[in-house]
C-alpha cells in the first residue's frame, strides 16, 4: 500500500499517458487500418499490391524493431522532428494498422457473395457497393475481433517504456533505479490493465450481442 | 478471395485502373524515393557508413547476437510448447481441483502484457531471492505469455474434434488417457500445427523485448554498433540490415504456417484452429494463418 501513497502520482500518470497511447494509436490504426484494407478488395492490381506488401512486411516486423527505428534512426534523416511521445503513437498506429486491415478484410470476406451481387446488379460500383453494403455489413461481424486488437494494442503500449515514453510499463525500471522493491508496483500495475480491459471486453460481449447480424 | 466487389472490368474500366495504377506506383515509388533521397542527402549511403560489414570481429559479434536471439526463440518455444501441452491438459481435467486454476494462470498470463511480465522477472525478482538475468527473464517470460496462448490453441484444437470420435473410444473401452493419445491428440495436432508455428511468429518477434531489458540480442547489438563514432554512427544501415534479418526469419516461419495450412485445407475435412485474434495479432505480434 505504501507506494500508492508515495508514488501513486507517478502510476497515475503513467497510465494517463497510457491511456493517451492507447486512444490515439487506437484512432489512428483504424482509419489506416480501413484503408489499407480498402486497397487489399480494390479493383485495381497495383494497389491491391501495395497494401498487400504493407501488411506483409509490417506483420513479420516486431513491434520494437519499429519502435527502434523511429526513435533512433528517424531523427538521423533530419526530416520533420517529433518529441517521443509522438514516436511511439506513429510506432503504434503503423505496426497495428496491419492487423486492423487483416481483421477487416476477413470480415468482408464473411459478407456473403450474392450481397455483393446485389449491390451491382442494382448498378453500384465499387466504391459505393462498399461503403454502403459491403462495410456496414463487415465492421459488425469484426467487432469482437476488433476490440482483441484494441486490447492487443494496450498492452503493446508499453513496449514504449523502452523508449522514453512515460508510460506505465516505465514505472517499474524507475522504481528500481529509486531503489523501491517493485513487487506491490507490478501488482497494482496488473490491476490497473485489469481495470482498462474490462470496460473492453463487456463493450465486446454488449457488441456481440446487440449486433449479432441477422443474415 | 471469394468475394467479388466488383464486375470484370470492360475496357474504360480496364484503362481507368490502369491509369489508378499508374498513379499509385508513382506515388509510392516517390515516397519510397523521396526517403531514399533523404538517406543519401544525410549520407547514409556513403561508404564509411557501410564500413563496419566489413570488419571481421563485427561480423562475428552480428553473428553472436543473432545467435543469442534465436537461442532465447528456442528455448522459448520448446518451453511454450511443454508450458502449453501441461496447461492444456491441465484445463481440460475432469477434476475441478485441477482445471481452476490452470484457467486462472492461464488467463492472468495472458492478460498481463509481456513487458510488464519480462520487467517483473528482471527487476521485482531479485527482491524476492531469485534472480533470472536477463536470459532467463526473457525466456521465461517468452514461456509463460505464450505458453498461455498455445495452451489456448491446444484446447480448442481438443474441442474442434467432431464428439463421435471421442465417444466411438469410450464406447470400445478406452479410458480417458488412451483416447486422448490414440484418438484426439493424432488428429488435433495436425489441424492445431498452423496456428502452433504463427504463435511461435509471435514468439520470434516477441524476443525482441530482450532488448528493453538489455539482453544483448539483435536489437541491442544494433543499438551500440549505431553509436560507435569510429565506424560514423551507422545506426541506419545497421538497423536496415537487423530488419531484413527479423523480417526474413519471420517471414520462413509464416510461410511455413501458411504452407501446413494450405496442405491442410486441401481435400481433409479439418477445421482450422486459431489462436484467439488477440493473441494472434498481439504482444508484438503475429502472423495469423492465411485468411
Amino acid at each position: 500500500m505504501d507506494i500508492l501513497v508515495e508514488y501513486g502520482d507517478v502510476l497515475a500518470r503513467g497510465f494517463l499517458h497510457t491511456i493517451e497511447l492507447f486512444l490515439l494509436a487506437g484512432v489512428g490504426s483504424l482509419v489506416l487500418g480501413t484503408v489499407l484494407a480498402t486497397l487489399r478488395v480494390s479493383p485495381v492490381p497495383a494497389l491491391r499490391a501495395v497494401g498487400t506488401g504493407y501488411v506483409t512486411l509490417l506483420r513479420n516486423t516486431p513491434l520494437t524493431l519499429v519502435f527502434f527505428f523511429f526513435v533512433f534512426a528517424y531523427p538521423k534523416l533530419e526530416l520533420l522532428q517529433f518529441p517521443f511521445f509522438t514516436a511511439a503513437v506513429i510506432a503504434l498506429t503503423i505496426y497495428t494498422s496491419a492487423f486492423v486491415c487483416e481483421v477487416l478484410r476477413s470480415g468482408i470476406n464473411t459478407v456473403p457473395v450474392g450481397q455483393a451481387e446485389a449491390a451491382r446488379s442494382i448498378g453500384l460500383g465499387f466504391a459505393q457497393s462498399l461503403t454502403n453494403v459491403i462495410l456496414p455489413q463487415a465492421f459488425r461481424a469484426v467487432v469482437p475481433p476488433m476490440v482483441s486488437v484494441l486490447i492487443a494494442l494496450l498492452k503493446n503500449t508499453t513496449v514504449a517504456a523502452g523508449f522514453s515514453v512515460n508510460e506505465v510499463g516505465s514505472v517499474i525500471p524507475f522504481l528500481n533505479e529509486e531503489g523501491e522493491p517493485t513487487t506491490n508496483a507490478f501488482i497494482w500495475i496488473a490491476v490497473g490493465f485489469l481495470i482498462l480491459v474490462i470496460p473492453l471486453t463487456l463493450v465486446q460481449r454488449s457488441f456481440e450481442k446487440r449486433w449479432s447480424v441477422a443474415r | 478471395m471469394s468475394n467479388v466487389l466488383f464486375d470484370s472490368p470492360g475496357p474504360r474500366a480496364i484503362s481507368r485502373n490502369r491509369l489508378i495504377g499508374a498513379i499509385s506506383i508513382v506515388v509510392v515509388v516517390g515516397a519510397v524515393g523521396y526517403v531514399l533521397l533523404r538517406f543519401y542527402q544525410t549520407g547514409q549511403f556513403d561508404a564509411s557508413k557501410w564500413e563496419w560489414l566489413l570488419y571481421e570481429q563485427v561480423q562475428v559479434e552480428l553473428l553472436r547476437a543473432l545467435g543469442n536471439t534465436v537461442g532465447a526463440f528456442a528455448t522459448g518455444a520448446v518451453l511454450a510448447l511443454a508450458f502449453g501441452a501441461v496447461f492444456a491438459l491441465g484445463r481440460l481435467s475432469d477434476h475441478a481441483w485441477l482445471r481452476v486454476p490452470c484457467t486462472g494462470i492461464v488467463e492472468f498470463f495472458r492478460a498481463i502484457p509481456l513487458v510488464i511480465l519480462i520487467f517483473f522477472l528482471y527487476y521485482a525478482a531479485p527482491g524476492l531471492g531469485v534472480n533470472f538475468g536477463q536470459y532467463w527473464s526473457v525466456v521465461l517470460g517468452l514461456t509463460l505469455y505464450n505458453g498461455s496462448v498455445l495452451a489456448e490453441v491446444f484446447r480448442a484444437g481438443v474441442h474442434a474434434l467432431p464428439k463421435g470420435q471421442t465417444e466411438a473410444a469410450y464406447s470400445i473401452g478406452m479410458r480417458k488417457n488412451q483416447v486422448m493419445r490414440f484418438v484426439v491428440l493424432p488428429q488435433s495436432v495436425r489441424m492445431m500445427l498452423p496456428a502452433i508455428i504463427s504463435q511461435l511468429v509471435v514468439l520470434l518477434k516477441d524476443s525482441a523485448l530482450g532488448f528493453l531489458i538489455t539482453y544483448q540480442e539483435l536489437l541491442y547489438y544494433a543499438r551500440y554498433l549505431g553509436g560507435v563514432p569510429t565506424l560514423d554512427r551507422p545506426i541506419i544501415p545497421v538497423s536496415m540490415v537487423v530488419a531484413a534479418l527479423y523480417i526474413s526469419m519471420c517471414l520462413l516461419l509464416t510461410w511455413f504456417a501458411n504452407f501446413l495450412d494450405r496442405r491442410n485445407r486441401r481435400g481433409k475435412k479439418t477445421r482450422v484452429i486459431a489462436a484467439p485474434a488477440e493473441d494472434r495479432l498481439a504482444a508484438t505480434g503475429g502472423a495469423p494463418t492465411g485468411e
